[in-house]
């Protein structure tokens, strides 16, 4: 009677092990990696994203962040700029931040890659954009952009070393 | 005068990284701020070749010389390219990146086995880089077997923004910009991964791309 029961313990106890032997013996199961920080255009996170919602937002997918981040980039864009009526661009305040929602940089793959050059826009992200300018200019320069003159540009305009003309482009380190 | 002008910049550094900060992603988030995964800047343009991109994702920002020099890749976390080629804000490609201890090993361009947050490197490996040692003159890079080229070490961090005279605005302890501004980000490295990829293995028929950077602890 007690080996009967022992025996009933130990027999689970043998099938998973030889489970778990099966299973290990066929594939090593795959690692995972998951978490972290994520980043698409310059800034947003940091400008249009309240303290309280930081990490929401890195932990969101762009393709899900249009639904739940819209309504606060607006009242932050509102709450940095409460003049805003259009930029640069001719946005409206809700034309805007439907571009700026979804934090991903677009980028051609056929024509000239820029932030902004003056004729194209949101084609990419060059190394010697000055991306600060622009998005002070469109969020604080008027259908103008140069309303508030004291605030569309932090007159630092270039890195302060050179960029190399051939891969990996980055300057050494100091 | 250069080690005044690091140790100020370190200081602003150091007071701000409690508070509210605008940078270019640099400590954007509680949850990633002084981690191996804090992205600081993410790159995308046509490089030397016309008929390549560069994805470039810089990481660890406002070292100093003396951080940089003792500074490593984390064995532990992924850097994910996230290309998405049909204009919906998911990801139809990946590029990823993980340090071995000694080289930089990347994946792809390939489609990843799942989308979103949760992955796992998506094999073969298609190039492999020897990290660029602080001290070296010259940066080392290498060419895959797909013909990406690739880079993985310190460099100076290509932002640049008044970031000080930021704050005293958004204080209300000023009110505009000076002329001229002072670069906060001056004398300070990154840890920098870049990657040049032909544009035929971004699948790219509508002539545009929407990209986008994720680091990745191993779970």
């Amino acid at each position: 009677m007690k080996n009967k029961f022992a025996l009933l313990f130990i027999l689970p106890a043998a099938l998973i092990a030889f489970a778990s032997c099966s299973k290990s013996n066929s594939t090593s199961s795959p690692v995972y990696y998951q978490g972290g920080d994520q980043m698409g255009r310059p800034a947003i996170n940091t400008v249009f994203v309240n303290a309280a919602a930081k990490d929401s937002f890195n932990n969101t997918l762009p393709s899900a962040m249009p639904a739940r981040f819209t309504a606060k980039f607006k009242a932050q864009l509102l709450a940095l700029n409460p003049n805003y009526t259009t930029n640069a661009l001719t946005l409206t305040a809700d034309q805007f931040v439907g571009v700026l929602t979804g934090d991903v940089l677009n980028v051609s793959t056929t024509g000239t890659t820029t932030f902004f050059d003056g004729t194209n826009v949101l084609t990419g992200r060059t190394l010697s954009d000055d991306v600060i300018d622009v998005e002070l200019t469109l969020i604080f320069g008027g259908p103008m952009g140069n309303a508030n003159p004291g605030l569309i540009s932090d007159h630092v305009n270039a890195n302060d070393k050179a960029f190399l003309s051939t891969f990996p482009y980055l300057a050494s380190p100091w | 005068m250069k080690k005044t002008k690091i140790l100020a910049t370190a200081a602003i550094a150091i007071a701000l990284g409690g508070g509210i900060l605008w940078a270019a992603d640099h400590i954007d988030a509680p949850a990633v701020t002084n981690q191996s995964t804090d992205i600081t800047d993410v790159y995308a343009f046509k490089g030397a070749d016309a008929g390549s991109r560069v994805f470039l994702v810089n990481r660890q920002g406002l070292m100093n010389p003396g951080a940089t020099a003792a500074a490593k890749f984390d064995a532990n976390t992924m850097i994910e390219i996230n290309i998405d080629n049909t204009n919906d804000n998911v990801e139809d490609l990946v590029i990823q990146a993980i340090y071995d201890g000694t080289n930089m090993k990347f994946y792809g361009p390939v489609k990843p086995s799942a989308t979103g947050f949760k992955s796992q490197l998506e094999g073969p490996v298609t190039a492999s880089v020897a990290v660029t040692p602080y001290s070296a003159t010259a940066p080392i890079t290498a060419t895959g077997t797909n013909g990406i080229k690739v880079f993985a070490g310190p460099r100076d961090d290509p932002f640049f923004f008044d970031l000080d005279q930021y704050h005293k605005i958004i204080a209300g302890t000023a009110s505009s910009f000076n002329n001229p501004g002072k670069d906060a980000f001056a004398g300070t490295n990154v840890m920098s991964v870049v990657v040049e990829v032909p544009v035929a293995l971004l699948n790219a028929t509508s002539g545009k791309i929407n990209i986008w950077a994720q680091t990745k602890k191993k779970i």
